[in-house]
């Protein structure tokens, strides 16, 4: 067995010094009826070439987002990714790390953290981030419960414009926690109806901008309102290159910015791994879940950096943690921040222009079909389009034309909005993929 | 070769205290952060020129001014990433002992196969028959899950081992609302658990009742009994690692589970140490309703510095039903996934499929193994850990006499007395170029250190572990403090000041002028 370095020499000569005859000794303590007495009913080892054919041939009974046009976002995006970004996080010391517990032989883990800290502090417009959750849906889940915290009320409004997979993950962790939230029905272009549901109960409202139809929606009257009534808004996006191009959610007033970082730096991998973004102002800095790396000095003063505020987390307050979080998204938020820093501004800006245009392209192509109407008064790099037909069938008839012509909406709301298409458009979307697309949905419809 | 004036052996000196202008220390290099040294008009990756189509952004959307985000070119941004690394300890370097946390060798050819296109570059909403293979991986994953375990399904989602405790947890709770049981809410919790597990009961809902340990590292049965008698029906079950964070199995798990299910209550079992069990013990024989897997511990998925992780939750019968979508099914056809709650589902745990990165990684794993392969690997890394607490135990003190399962817990008392602590022989082994083992955990135990060595050693990297140990044991009780203190001299770093970083938090970087600004 290639991963295995004892041979049997060594298990006799160890099993000696440990002072008994088997290695069944060593299992003793387990109960009699519970010992297996011969071998589970699975496949016996393989060869690595052996395991590389059958996962080859896995891989290729799906079609990959690259070998077709395509046009799929609702909470996940197809960008490119330099060769350098793969390359450095596959690095053994970055790879095969653990959590850096032990900061004096951990530094690289730790400063790469800070900068991504700090880069999500700069483009979400806050103050502080802490060092990545699961995903953007589970970040959007502890904010609210945060919120609570916060506030001590326990009333959360989630916009119209939410994700539904958001709000449902939201959900799902705030009703053990007697936190009540409205029914949410998704309906493009309402997002401000929130404003009036706040009240003095109002622990928290969330906002997706460009929100789950790819509508950009002005936060700044929603974080006055919720203001007036001491009450945090929550603001959420599923795409942070759109951050490159529109207004951040800090300087909207937002309390809380939660999000999915995947666009930057990580593949679409099929909904998972993926990085959740968490930033906040300063002052909620205490509450604020996940783990936080922070500057100070060693005994020689020089800077270097550690795991701190460790008193919010599990391994130390137990019961009484702010979260049960004890991972990161550790190699994510390592290639979005290799990812970011080949970017900069120029390059972020840049690369969001392109998919700005992109989408403008598309929706201008879809806009000439007979048969289709788009939705927005403004998006970013997704938009939605009304079908006369269900978007299913038709997203259906486009695979069969070897097209991936976006998200139908009923897909992820469970079944509303069953003619509404999410269609997207990034930078790697060429004019080609673009009139390809327009032909297609042309034939389908007709 | 011309000698003359050009010396050929090395000239010994004292030289620790000499610092160079660069800060450099040859092969590590002084690294500053990114944002000292790029700039935000830099860029290291070329787009084509925008076409300058009419924006639809909305008038007021548009961003105004400079993010802040400095850029390097390609050169640059490998050489800092590069150098940083270098800065790490990992296990591809050494022995990297971190009790419980489990720091296996991770095979390459995982990362091979996760990055094949058809697992990392498939959309999670694409049609369902674009994605048969990777439906099939995750079904094929589900079966070897569900064998190796013995329990009857398993939810995939969860995306690392503390979110797969809330899935076990939800369910449970899920379950106990079903049965009209929701006064259930009183959760028993061993003293020796992971804080993961308070946390995450807390994080449901409910309250925990914390059951002391027995003299041999193990609950307390009459307590626990005690403590189910006292009011039986506000049970709502356990929360039990199995081997215990002492590295021990319980003994009378069965009589646990049987005890908890006769008050009405369940059994999650964490599933933190699997890699004890595989192959050789199936929790469903132990009567676990519900149980996480770590696929970065037990199934060698990269801890890549803190995640991502993923946490697979096995559920028994009575649960299985309240599993959180999405789950894949088998058709007639091919697979289909199940992405919408029904009655009984307690609902989705995040916005898509789990961790598919680490599915592929985890069953490349299993397959390489095969069935023979992982009851040999559980065998080896018990034995590893029975090897090195059987080797340390002369000059180490064992916590608990007898035979360990993959895990070997010492505590603090052969320090007694010495002046050296805990931390302090921790970093004295850096110096010997160790990662530290686990220390003050689990809480039962005085200074405990946590030694989990995993079946990736060999004997002889084992040998020069142990004796490092020794030699670090006895420097210790001949009264040699000073050196401990200090330790580590040899690291990247000296020791740092955490409680400085804890009181006055910087967790980033400000330009220097918005410093000084903020020290007015």
């Amino acid at each position: 067995m290639r991963y295995l370095p004892l041979n049997q020499n060594d298990r006799a000569q160890m099993l000696d010094i440990v002072g008994v005859d088997n290695i069944d000794a060593l299992f003793e303590d387990v109960p009699k009826s519970a010992r297996l007495k011969k071998l589970i009913d699975l496949p016996l080892h393989q060869s690595e070439a052996a395991v590389e054919r059958h996962m080859s041939r896995l891989s290729a009974k799906s079609v990959s987002a690259s070998s077709v046009p395509f046009f799929c976002g609702a909470g996940a995006y197809k960008h490119h990714i330099p060769a350098t970004v793969d390359h450095l996080i596959q690095r053994s010391e970055f790879l095969t790390a653990y959590t850096p517990y032990q900061p004096e032989i951990s530094q690289g883990t730790l400063q790469t953290l800070f900068e991504f800290q700090t880069q999500v502090a700069l483009l979400t417009g806050m103050d502080v981030a802490n060092a990545s959750m699961y995903d953007g849906s589970t970040a959007c889940a502890e904010a609210v419960v945060m919120a609570k915290r916060v506030t001590r009320k326990s009333k959360a409004i989630l916009a119209p414009g939410l994700h539904p997979h958001y709000a449902a993950a939201t959900q799902t962790l705030a009703s053990t926690l007697d936190i009540q939230i409205n029914e949410v029905m998704p309906e493009i272009g309402a997002d401000h109806s929130v404003i009036n549901m706040i009240t003095d109960e109002t622990a928290c409202v969330v906002v997706q901008s460009p929100n789950v139809f790819g509508e950009i929606v002005d936060l700044a009257p929603i974080a006055e309102k919720a203001h007036s009534h001491k009450a945090l808004l929550i603001a959420v996006f599923t795409e942070p290159v759109a951050l490159g191009l529109i207004k951040s959610p800090g300087e909207q007033g937002a309390d809380i910015v939660v999000g999915e970082g995947q666009g930057i730096g990580v593949g679409l991998n099929f909904g998972g791994p993926h990085v959740g973004l968490f930033a906040c102002r300063q002052k909620l800095v205490r509450q604020m879940p996940g783990r936080v790396c922070g500057e100070t000095v060693d005994a020689n003063g020089e800077r270097g950096y550690v795991l701190t505020l460790s008193t919010r987390e599990q391994h130390i307050r137990r019961e009484k943690a702010t979260s049960n979080i004890c991972t990161n998204s550790g190699l994510c938020c390592l290639a979005f921040t290799i990812h970011m820093s080949l970017l900069g501004d120029a390059g972020l800006q840049q690369m969001a222009r392109l998919n700005h245009e992109n989408a403008v392209h598309l929706a201008d192509v879809i806009d000439g079909i007979k048969g289709t109407e788009v939705l927005n008064e403004t998006f970013f790099n997704e938009f939605t389009v009304r079908l006369k037909k269900p978007a299913a069938e038709v997203v259906q008839a486009l695979a069969d034309k070897n097209i991936l012509g976006g998200v139908p909406f009923s897909r992820i709301s469970g079944g509303e909005h069953e003619d509404l298409l999410l269609v997207c458009a990034t930078e790697v979307v060429s004019d080609e993929d673009i009139h390809a697309f327009g032909h297609a949905l042309e034939e389908v419809l007709s | 070769m011309k000698t003359e004036g050009r010396p050929t052996s090395p000239v010994a000196a004292n030289m620790n205290d000499v610092k160079t202008v660069s800060g450099s220390k040859a092969l590590e290099q002084a690294t500053k952060l990114i944002f000292e040294t790029g700039t935000p008009r830099r860029t290291g990756i070329d787009f084509p020129k925008p076409k300058g189509r009419a924006s639809r952004l909305g008038a007021n959307n548009e961003r105004k001014g400079e993010i802040g985000l400095p850029g390097l070119s390609e050169p640059e941004t490998m050489r800092h990433y590069v150098r940083l690394s270098q800065k790490n300890y990992a296990i591809d370097l050494g022995v990297y002992p971190l009790g419980s946390c489990t720091m296996k060798h991770n095979p390459r050819l995982n990362e091979k196969v996760a990055r094949m296109l058809g697992f990392a570059d498939v959309h999670p909403l694409q049609p369902i028959s674009t994605v048969q293979g990777a439906l099939e991986l995750m079904y094929e994953l589900s079966d070897w899950i569900c064998k190796l375990t013995g329990m009857p399904a398993v939810a995939l989602t969860p995306k690392a081992g503390a979110h797969g405790e809330l899935c076990g947890m939800m369910a449970i709770r899920a379950r106990l609302d079903a049965d009209g049981q929701s006064q259930r809410r009183r959760v028993l919790v061993p003293e020796s658990a992971h804080g993961t597990n308070p946390a995450t009961a807390v994080q449901c809902g409910f309250t925990v009742d914390e059951i002391p340990a027995s003299g041999d590292g193990r609950v307390n049965i009459e307590s626990l009994k005690e403590k189910i008698k006292s009011d039986p029906d506000s049970v709502a079950g356990i929360m039990l690692t199995n081997p215990n964070t002492c590295g021990l199995f319980e003994r009378d798990i069965i009589e646990i589970a049987d005890l908890i299910h006769a008050a009405g209550g369940y059994f999650y079992c964490d599933g933190a140490n699997f890699n004890a069990l595989v192959g050789r013990v199936r929790p469903g024989d132990l009567g676990v309703d519900a149980m996480h897997l770590n696929l970065h511990k037990t199934f060698s998925t990269p801890h890549g510095g803190g995640g991502p992780g993923s946490g697979p939750t096995v559920l028994s019968d009575a649960l299985k039903d309240h599993a959180p979508v999405p789950y894949v099914v088998k058709t007639g056809e091919g697979y289909e996934l199940v992405e919408h709650k029904d009655e009984v589902s307690f609902g989705r745990m995040c916005a898509f499929h789990g961790q598919m990165g680490m599915y592929s990684r985890a069953l490349t794993y299993m397959m390489s193994h095969g069935s023979d392969g992982l009851k040999q690997a559980t065998e080896d890394a018990v034995l590893n850990a029975n090897y090195v607490q059987a080797s340390l135990s002369d000059v180490m003190s064992p916590a608990f006499g007898g035979v360990c399962m993959h895990e070997a817990l010492f505590d603090d008392s052969f320090l007694k007395d010495t002046g050296v602590d805990t931390l302090d022989f921790a970093k004295a082994m850096i110096d010997e170029g160790y990662h530290p083992m686990t220390m003050y955990f689990p809480l039962v135990v005085h200074g405990a250190m946590l030694i989990e060595p995993t079946e990736s050693e060999s004997k002889g990297e084992l040998d020069r572990f142990i004796g490092s140990m020794r030699h670090l044991a006895e420097r210790a009780t001949s009264g040699d403090v000073e050196s401990f203190k200090q330790a580590p001299i040899y690291a990247p770093m000296r020791r740092l000041d955490e409680t400085q970083a804890a009181r006055k938090p910087v967790l980033r970087w400000t330009p220097p002028s918005e410093t000084a600004e903020a020290a007015e």
